[in-house]
């Protein structure tokens, strides 16, 4: 047995060999440095979003009141200080721009983000609140979605930042690519703030897509460790039988 | 006569009677447990069975409870699922047993098959019990495809529109046998709504009579063994084998323990990395289906990417399905393909390690270029580990008669 | 042999405690499941207490709210009506609620905690229809001594002006009283008990 087992191994190491997740790869993505169980950051994050986001972002999966409690504030410091609307305390984060008028505005329709962080991830969302920039056209671009429709709406936190080109060559074609950005016009917030300001956003929209995650791993230990006492029972009642047979 | 059964008090013992006077409770309990020999040189490999069939109990049971939840329209799926993880008290518990359930009745159910690889347990007499297994196989493969649509999500989406257009690669029935899969011109609300169906009703009750001829199937002539003798070819005085241990209590104590490290693995993966980095839940299904937005990568769950990377290496869309359905069908004619006069691995020659390794890094290979874009030289890779996969039966089928062989011991070893 | 029953004991004790364990263990696992049937946070959220702002609510005036799917009424009974409450005991069916569905907070035949508000759960004992407010005292089709109360058309019960039933009607108990409690003066809260009320 022993034999088929090192057997198999080395197959599947050597299977495994210049093996790359293609999808949720992270490169290109500066790390965020975001943090769940910080929850400074997680109640700083979800101040700018309903600040800054929630004009044209829902959160149409978060629920006011789970909020409160996974932020570990009172309903009235919630109610006060994160509900611009006439939602309840029960309601979901949902927002009154309809769909229809935002595509007419903006040529899509904002998206929820309640799953942003989920399916991109903190360090995307990072990346890309750090990546807005001013092209040549005076227009507002993205390093993360180049073209797109978005305002930087971070702009007076952050400053505007305009890029430094240089010439990169690939396959015998010379273009252009982003250098480094250079801050035209400095924002209310120093770069290190700001950044701390992305991460806060981050971790806010890591925790919205995923709510159970500051709950389940402490579950988890508590599983294993339980399994992991019957399991040991387990084995001494199958070894105590197993004595029989030599 | 009513027998007094040890350690039974009269009351319980009474009331075993009295079921026992109108359903054959002690007989089949003899049958399958105390009076069922199984050989006592049972290793890692033999306790897939017991944990496949946990895997199977832990999905019904999940199954069911998602699905008192779960709505099955276009409009209010993705929302459905995203309300069993934040609004129902443990949905999220519920659904990630549900996903990591899937992909480990995968884990188990390709080593339980790697095993038969290794012992033979396919062979005369046992070819029946390995079809049935192939069909539980292929079944599970469609009780996975049916199920990974249901969030509703980029890849469920998508991944449906990849392998349904597939059928229509069969010449002149193509077409509208896509339509008459999809129940619509397109993937829809309808194509959701009968594959909920089948999911939660029809596959899984095959499926669970499926596992029932299996069992049946094993009963009859008994399990295989690392060694490849058959144990029932030396019994003692006492009528039983004498390298064979009653199932019950030897190996139902031996599969509890089993469980527990099972479960301990099991629940690590849900609790501490339900996505396994996208592996067991990919990334772009949290993303709602939307038909005008293809996704820059759409690829099957791990568990379909070796015959994924087959279709992709081949270079027609006709020949590709025909070549991955072969990949499968190729399995169900294993028994007769292994001509080899021993069993197991141990007394089978070199030539036939070196083979299943060469297989076994082939269909670790496929999976893992299967996940990938696909550049040229991946491409080419792909073929080639197709070929080794194809290879590994054509090879079997002419060496295994002619290869010479060790001698198979009378009793069992380890 | 000795060491035969050695072991015997050993099996008996690791079988228990592994039974125990794994016993224990399944109790434990089936609550999270068990719970995953109570009503979910969007239920809880569609059936969240409803506020009631009664300070316009004049004298003699019935006031309908919703509350988990149910109507809700609120009337500001004058003296007058209150006072009358006692003149219809011997009609009544039930006239101390003994057997009517309220809180064990609710007493009396003014059947509120504070009598100038009746809170009500508007549907009929019978068979759930929403009977008339006819407050005025004075002989009326379907009931020549009428005090004054509510009168059901779909099957002609009549409840006097505490919701309590009268004898004779198809509505075998009075009407249902929902829990509730003062905010302040001017604001009840309807799906919330008083505080420390038993």
């Amino acid at each position: 047995m022993k034999k088929q087992a090192i057997i198999l191994f080395i197959a599947v190491l050597l299977g495994l060999t210049s093996f790359t997740l293609s999808a949720a790869s992270t490169e290109g993505l500066e790390h965020s440095g975001a943090n769940i169980r910080d929850t400074a950051s997680l109640q700083r994050g979800a101040k700018w979003y309903v600040n800054y986001c929630m004009g044209c972002h829902s959160l149409q999966y978060v629920r006011y009141n789970r909020l409160a409690e996974d932020l570990g504030i009172s309903e009235d410091m919630l109610m006060q200080n994160l509900v611009f609307s006439n939602a309840k305390f029960e309601d979901t984060m949902k927002i009154s721009m309809q769909p229809k008028q935002s595509k007419a505005w903006f040529g899509k329709t904002p998206p929820d983000l309640s799953l942003t962080g989920r399916s991109r991830g903190p360090d995307w969302v990072y990346t890309y609140l750090k990546g807005f920039y001013q092209d040549e056209n005076g227009e507002w671009n993205n390093t993360m979605l180049p073209n797109l429709s978005m305002p930087n709406v971070l702009w007076s936190l952050q400053g505007i930042q305009t890029p430094v080109y240089r010439q990169e060559t690939t396959d015998g074609y010379t273009h252009e690519v982003i250098d480094h950005f250079e801050l035209t016009r400095e924002g209310a917030q120093s770069p290190e703030e700001f950044d701390q300001t992305a991460r806060d956003i981050a971790t806010f929209l890591d925790y919205a897509g995923e709510p159970a995650k500051l709950k389940r791993k402490h579950v988890g230990v508590w599983v294993i460790l339980f399994l992991a006492v019957f399991t040991f029972l387990a084995f001494l009642l199958k070894a105590e039988y197993w004595r029989d047979v030599h | 006569m009513a027998k007094v059964e040890s350690g039974m008090s009269r009351k319980a013992n009474a009331l075993l009677d009295w079921f026992d006077a109108r359903l054959p409770v002690r007989s089949f309990w003899e049958t399958v447990m105390t009076g069922y020999y199984a050989p006592k040189n049972f290793n890692f490999w033999y306790y897939m069975g017991s944990l496949a069939l946990l895997v199977l109990v832990i999905q019904i049971f999940s199954g069911i409870l998602l699905a008192m939840h779960y709505k099955p329209s276009a409009t209010e799926a993705f929302a459905s699922v995203e309300y069993i993880m934040r609004d129902v008290d443990w949905g999220w518990l519920i659904r990630y047993m549900h996903t990591t359930g899937a992909s480990f009745f995968f884990i188990v159910i390709y080593l339980h098959m790697f095993r038969s690889l290794l012992y033979g347990s396919h062979k005369a007499p046992r070819e029946l019990l390995w079809v049935f297994g192939m069909f539980i196989y292929v079944a599970l493969m469609a009780e996975a495809f049916l199920g990974y649509i249901l969030p509703w999500g980029q890849m469920s989406y998508w991944g449906a529109q990849v392998i349904i257009n597939l059928f229509g690669a069969i010449p002149k029935i193509g077409e509208p046998l896509t339509q008459w899969i999809r129940g619509d011109y397109f993937i829809s609300d309808a194509t959701l709504n009968r594959f909920f169906a089948l999911h939660v009703i029809a596959v899984p009750l095959a499926i669970l009579g499926l596992v029932l001829l299996h069992l049946v199937a094993l009963r009859e002539n008994g399990s295989n063994n690392p060694d490849g003798i058959e144990i029932k070819k030396n019994k003692g005085a006492d009528g039983h084998p004498v390298d064979g241990i009653p199932f019950h209590p030897y190996y139902t104590v031996k599969d509890i323990f089993g469980v527990g490290m099972f479960l301990m693995l099991f629940a690590f993966i849900l609790f501490m990395w339900p996505e396994v980095s996208g592996l067991f839940l990919e990334h772009d299904n949290f993303v709602p289906a939307d038909p005008l937005v293809t996704p820059t990568h759409i690829k099957p769950v791990w568990y379909f990417t070796p015959f994924y990377a087959i279709l992709k290496a081949v270079p027609d869309k006709l020949l590709g399905v025909l070549t991955m359905g072969a990949s499968v069908l190729v399995l169900f004619f294993l028994p007769w393909i292994d001509r080899s006069p021993v069993k197991s691995i141990r007394y089978k020659g070199t030539w036939y390690k070196v083979l299943l390794t060469l297989f076994t890094i082939a269909f670790v290979r496929l999976g893992l270029l299967g996940m990938a874009e696909g550049t040229p030289a991946q491409t080419w890779e792909m073929r080639l580990w197709t070929l080794v996969y194809f290879m590994f039966f054509v090879l079997l089928f002419f060496m295994s008669p002619r290869a010479k062989t060790k001698p198979e011991p009378d009793r069992v070893t380890h | 042999m000795s060491s035969d029953d050695v072991n015997k004991g050993r099996r008996r004790f690791l079988v228990a405690t592994t039974s125990v364990v794994g016993g224990v263990g399944v109790g434990i696992a089936a609550v999270p499941f068990i719970k995953s049937w109570m009503p979910s946070a969007r239920a809880r959220a569609i059936g969240a207490p409803v506020e009631v702002n009664i300070s316009k609510l004049k004298e003699g005036q019935l006031l309908k709210v919703q509350w988990r799917g149910q109507t809700i009424g609120v009337l500001h009974r004058t003296q007058a009506m209150i006072d009358g409450l006692s003149k219809v005991d011997s009609r009544l069916v039930d006239p101390e609620s003994k057997d009517a569905d309220q809180p064990p907070y609710i007493h009396g035949e003014t059947r509120a905690l504070r009598p100038d508000y009746l809170v009500l759960n508007m549907h009929c004992t019978h068979l759930g229809c929403i009977p008339q407010l006819i407050p005025q005292v004075g002989p009326e089709p379907f009931d020549e001594h009428w005090n004054g109360g509510f009168y059901c058309p779909c099957h002609k019960s009549r409840f006097d002006l505490s919701g309590r039933v009268f004898q004779g009607v198809p509505a075998p108990t009075n009407l249902r009283i929902p829990p509730y409690s003062f905010l302040d003066d001017n604001t009840l809260i309807i799906g919330v008990s008083p505080k420390g009320a038993v």
